[in-house]
């Protein structure tokens, strides 16, 4: 193999008589930089925590607990899909919220996603949260898609969002004929 | 009778998985190179019978037997016939199958074409490795998410998927399939998957050969030389994989981004990371034998991360848009996982002695110790990653609250490290290896430094005063400057030397030294990229107007006309809402864009496609938000200015080629019978 600055190292020390010492540098100088650049991240990563960080919590989490975390959270529910409407004056797009559980065991119990998101959807019984969105309806919010949103909850009892996501593909994914209504 | 046949392939390449792991085992006791020949062989057999089982599911979906589960989820009539192929990586199961085809492809083509000479000791281990990732991942395809399964429904109208025929129940024969969701019906769908998964099973390689040299105890580096090829290869593929998504959301999704800090994009971002880290840490070990252990640490952690990704993505255990549903599958991932870490860990603590390496840390200014700060400040970026990835769940672990971070946080911490990342690209090139000091690498840095102070003067003087963008740019300018210097500099001293043309030296250096100058490409690529980021991060502007037909509005210097909207006519079950606007970007030009909305009527489901103007200054682009087309037609737009945005790409492109020319295999300078 051939390394090209190794013509230059030739040639510049050919040009510079002076001889660089072959001092050895203790390798505890390079594990003292390395732990200051570590050190360096971790704080700047600890700092950034503040007001970048959201609560994760289930609709009836988050409505049940008047006393708790309502502001800077982050929800997780299913949209009916008769509520959505857009204001294009405004640009505020409002919705309904249903309430899912919030960890995979109880999902899968009731017999997968689509199904849970299905069952909590057409349940009546359930409370519902209106959800307030400044911006353009997502391609993937439909009727039943799990929708997963950043914000705070008003003290008029509407949710404003200022962060939306939908997680899709599993509507798709789960659905046998019976359940797509074919 | 197709799909048994599908089944009965995967099944076999599944008995011949645990075959060929018995023959190594049995051929190391008994020291047989007939037995240790015939593991090789079965490795390589395995790859033709995942294929006709591939073919299998395939046929199955062209030919659309909606009694099958998959195909009845990912097919419908109308879709055409390249959708149709890419439907086999659409959805779970038959994804799942096709990145078992590709992983058996790399390890057959390891096998089969690998460097098995030099590495004769290490090939038996290497099957046995790489053989029982192969077999979970059969095992999985098989037993938990099979493509085959058909759909069957009892009396009491249950309906079930599933192999083989429950009990009371018969097979139900959809007149139609569901299809592919309207949203990965895109031209990215047909690239970004592949390249992404290749990426993710070559990775296998490299580590197989670790783990292998780590068991024998040979652990002189040539398991590294000789598999470099298969890290670069899966690096390039696995960097392609990732811009091909960035733009495939840029492209389709309507967000006016490109990447938004999702869980699932951060999975295949860090073995990315972690990958681009060893690529320069082999170097350094090649060169002056050091980071030995390191190095182990970084390839192995890799194939760790790749596994980790695939279980975060097809788990079920993440939010993100990306993510597969739930899915029976995540324990035998765990194991997996839990099999593949503890191993790694376990041979890195037997042979710790053993790699200790002889080279020595002579100046902090040396190469090698820029080097091994850039190892840092990787290794730095994948663990804020892996954090963000790993908060809700470990949060949830040791507070009972599950609690998330947002993009905002992966920038603010992620954003100083890239900065820094791109300061050592303009150094590097400049300095030396072994002993050096701070005055000479001083002396070789400060013509380019002091030309690069005048793009910061530049920026400033043109009223810019967004501090980050006016560093980013400058330290991208600064690595340009110092590539092109280094490149001169040596040209010129290679001409003194050898009495040659410029023109000549310049071909000659470049085609001499394919590491070297891909590698240099390679940070080209990314500067560029840099510059495309840092356009649109911070000088994105954008609007949202709404007008009626026949009027105008100026956005960013253009004049934007809405000329109406038209529905042409589509041959399947989607309606498309398509608005003209005619712009006039002044001095004479216009140009028209068409921004439309896609709507698919049996997925009631809708896709945003933008209007985009591309020019290397800046992307127009317009998104069709709202339309009333009642009496009057009027329609809201939403409209971006996302300036230097094409410079994302281009470098992109520039990464890739950067790679392959990396890539070439160094035999060619042996030939050209250029000095080593």
């Amino acid at each position: 193999m051939f390394y090209p600055e190794e013509l230059l190292i030739a040639q510049s020390s050919e040009k510079n008589s002076e001889k660089l010492p072959h001092k050895k540098t203790p390798i505890n100088k390079f594990v003292i930089g390395g732990f200051l650049v570590v050190a360096a991240v971790i704080i700047l990563a600890v700092t950034s925590l503040r007001g970048n960080t959201q609560y994760y919590l289930t609709i009836n989490e988050l409505l049940s607990n008047p006393g708790g975390q309502t502001q800077n959270v982050r929800i997780s529910g299913v949209v009916l899909g008769s509520t959505i409407q857009y204001d294009s004056t405004t640009n505020t797009l409002t919705f309904e919220v249903a309430n899912i559980p919030g960890d995979n065991a109880t999902i899968e119990k009731m017999g997968g996603l689509a199904t849970a998101l299905h069952t909590a959807a057409t349940d009546s019984s359930l409370k519902h949260l209106k959800i307030s969105y400044q911006g353009s309806r997502p391609d993937l919010l439909n009727d039943e898609a799990q929708a997963i949103m950043t914000g705070s909850l008003g003290s008029d009892g509407i949710f404003y969002a200022n962060e939306l996501l939908l997680k899709c593909p599993s509507r798709y994914e789960d659905s046998l004929p019976a359940q797509a209504g074919t | 009778m197709i799909a048994n046949l599908g089944f009965g392939f995967l099944f076999i390449a599944f008995l011949i998985s645990l075959y060929a792991i018995g023959t190594a085992i049995y051929g190391l006791c008994a020291k047989s190179h007939a037995f240790l020949e015939s593991a090789r062989i079965a490795t390589i057999v395995i790859f033709p019978l995942v294929t006709l089982s591939v073919l299998s599911l395939l046929g199955l979906m062209l030919t659309g037997q909606f009694e099958y589960t998959y195909v009845f989820r990912v097919i419908s009539q109308d879709m055409p016939l390249i959708l149709k192929i890419t439907a086999l990586w659409g959805g779970q199961a038959g994804s799942l199958l096709f990145w078992v085809w590709l992983l058996a492809g790399v390890t057959a083509a390891s096998f089969l074409w690998g460097k098995q000479k030099q590495l004769k000791a290490l090939v038996p281990w290497a099957v046995i490795i790489t053989m029982t990732t192969l077999a979970f991942f059969l095992f999985m395809v098989l037993f938990l998410e099979n493509p085959f399964e058909r759909i069957w429904l009892f009396a009491n109208g249950q309906v079930v998927s599933s192999f083989i025929q429950p009990a009371g129940s018969f097979v139900v024969i959809p007149p139609a399939g569901f299809g592919l969701n309207p949203l990965l019906r895109n031209t990215g769908m047909v690239l970004h998957p592949p390249m992404l998964y290749l990426g993710f099973v070559t990775f296998l390689v490299p580590f197989a050969y670790a783990a292998a040299s780590l068991i024998t105890g040979e652990v002189s580096g040539d398991w590294m030389r000789l598999t470099r090829g298969w890290t670069l290869a899966g690096w390039i593929f696995l960097s392609a994989g990732l811009v091909l998504g960035s733009r495939w959301s840029y492209d389709l999704l309507g967000w006016g981004g490109y990447w938004s800090w999702d869980p699932v994009e951060i999975a295949a971002l860090m073995p990315w990371l972690t990958a681009t880290a060893f690529l320069h840490s082999a170097i350094v070990e090649e060169r002056r034998d050091l980071f030995k252990l390191w190095n182990y640490v970084l390839v192995m952690l890799t194939f760790c991360l790749v596994i980790l990704g695939a279980f975060l993505t097809r788990s079920g255990v993440l939010s993100s848009v990306h993510a597969f549903s739930g899915s029976s599958i995540g324990p035998v991932f765990f194991i997996l996982i839990g099999l593949i870490f503890v191993t790694s860990l376990g041979l890195l603590l037997w042979r710790w002695n053993s790699l200790t390496a002889s080279g020595e840390l002579h100046s902090i200014f040396s190469r090698e110790s820029l080097f091994l700060f850039n190892n840092i400040l990787f290794v730095c970026l994948f663990l804020i990653c892996l954090t963000g990835v790993l908060f809700p769940i470990l949060s949830e672990v040791f507070t009972g609250q599950q609690v998330t971070v947002g993009a905002q946080w992966y920038k603010s911490t992620t954003g100083p490290l890239f900065a820094l990342l791109l300061l050592l690209m303009g150094i590097v090139p400049l300095s030396v290896w072994g002993a050096s000091s701070a005055k000479r690498l001083g002396n070789e840095l400060w013509k380019p430094a002091v030309v690069s102070l005048l793009i910061p003067t530049g920026l400033l003087l043109a009223g810019i005063r967004s501090w980050g963008a006016v560093l980013a740019l400058w330290l991208a300018g600064l690595v340009i400057l110092v590539l092109f210097y280094d490149f001169w500099r040596t040209v010129s001293a290679w001409r003194s030397a050898m009495h040659e043309p410029l023109l000549a030296s310049g071909f000659r250096l470049l085609l001499g030294n394919h590491r070297r100058y891909g590698g240099l490409l390679v940070h080209l690529g990314v500067v560029l990229m840099a510059v495309g980021i840092v356009g649109i991060e911070f000088f994105q502007t954008q609007t949202q107007v709404t007008i009626q037909q026949g009027s105008s509005f100026s956005f960013h210097g253009d004049t934007l006309h809405f000329d109406g909207l038209t529905t042409p006519g589509t041959t399947d079950d989607h309606e498309i809402t398509l608005a003209v606007l005619t712009v006039d970007a002044g001095n004479g030009k216009t140009f028209s864009l068409a921004p439309c909305v896609d709507n698919y009527t049996a997925q009631a489901q809708s896709v945003t496609v933008p209007g985009v103007w591309s020019t290397p200054a800046g992307d127009l682009y317009i998104v069709l938000v709202d339309w009333q087309s009642s009496a009057t037609t009027s329609a809201t737009f939403r409209v971006y200015y996302n300036p230097l945005i094409d410079w994302l790409w281009i470098g992109a492109v520039v990464l890739i080629l950067g790679g392959l020319f990396a890539f070439w295999p160094a035999k060619s300078v042996q030939e050209r019978g250029q000095p080593t």
